[in-house]
């Protein structure tokens, strides 16, 4: 398979992923999401190292890897400090910073 | 055979992808999600990055997945109300959805770059095995390496910081 399905399937995953954080409210949806968009680029950047042939693109990968995974963490840490305070979740009503 | 593996992946990453978006409960869309995950570790098999794929099954659909998991049975699943704040949202969103996609396949298909028709070059099987990887991490991006893992250090603390019961919390509640 050419380089090029692999960038187009990317570009439609990041896409799809763009329009999820558009429709859906909940938090935790939106935050999967985001994961959509991340690995979308994962697969651009994996994509492109091999049609260069070379492994950097690879090791970004990884670091692109250890970056979403510790967004993760603080937004369901988040969500789960919005649950305890019996906030609702929900992104268009919790619209205040004040706490 | 190749693209018989291309094209199921891609499925399963648009399957997964879509099901993201599109299902209500958040449950089925963390399953989703690790579907979309499996079929990415797949194409990155296909594009002969061994251990991307490995991290991506193990760290990715392993690790993370579970987390989203628990997070989901704490808090409860469905609970995005059907109150639509502006009007024709849903109508709206896929069209800007679409406008991106085309957006960014122009942008990259026509970018000039001559290799992106092609397979890539020729590359042994020694290519982005696991010793590869890792002598790249530590000899050519040690600084990347060594300031990703200070992040993960902030982030696991962090999260402790944001999740933790307070003490006057407990007493009125």
């Amino acid at each position: 398979m050419n380089v090029e399905w692999y960038v187009v399937l990317s570009s439609l995953l990041f896409a799809v992923g763009a329009m999820g954080i558009l429709i859906r409210r909940s938090p935790i949806v939106i935050l999967l999401c985001l994961e959509l968009m991340l690995n979308a680029g994962n697969l651009a950047l994996v994509a492109f190292s091999r049609m260069v042939g070379n492994q950097e693109g690879q090791v970004f990968a990884l670091i692109v890897m250890v970056v979403a995974a510790c967004e993760v963490v603080v937004g369901l840490g988040l969500i789960v400090a919005i649950f305890r305070r019996r906030l609702p979740l929900d992104v268009d009503e919790l619209r205040e910073l004040r706490g | 055979m190749e693209a018989v593996l291309f094209f199921g992946a891609a499925l399963g990453a648009l399957g997964g992808a879509v099901g993201v978006v599109a299902l209500r409960d958040p449950f089925y869309g963390v399953l989703a999600l690790i579907v979309h995950l499996f079929s990415l570790a797949v194409l990155f098999l296909l594009l002969a990055s061994a251990f991307v794929a490995a991290a991506q099954v193990v760290v990715y659909a392993g690790a993370v997945m579970v987390l989203y998991v628990f997070v989901v049975a704490y808090v409860g699943g469905d609970q995005e109300s059907a109150w639509e704040p502006i009007p024709g949202q849903r109508l709206l969103a896929p069209l800007l959805g679409a406008a991106l996609f085309v957006e960014l396949s122009i942008a990259v298909l026509g970018s000039s770059l001559s290799a992106l028709g092609s397979h890539g070059p020729h590359v042994g099987p020694g290519f982005g095995d696991p010793a590869a990887i890792g002598l790249l991490l530590l000899e050519k991006f040690l600084l990347p390496f060594e300031a990703s893992s200070i992040l993960l250090l902030l982030a696991a603390v962090g999260a402790v910081v944001l999740a933790a019961r307070r003490r006057e919390e407990e007493g009125s509640a």
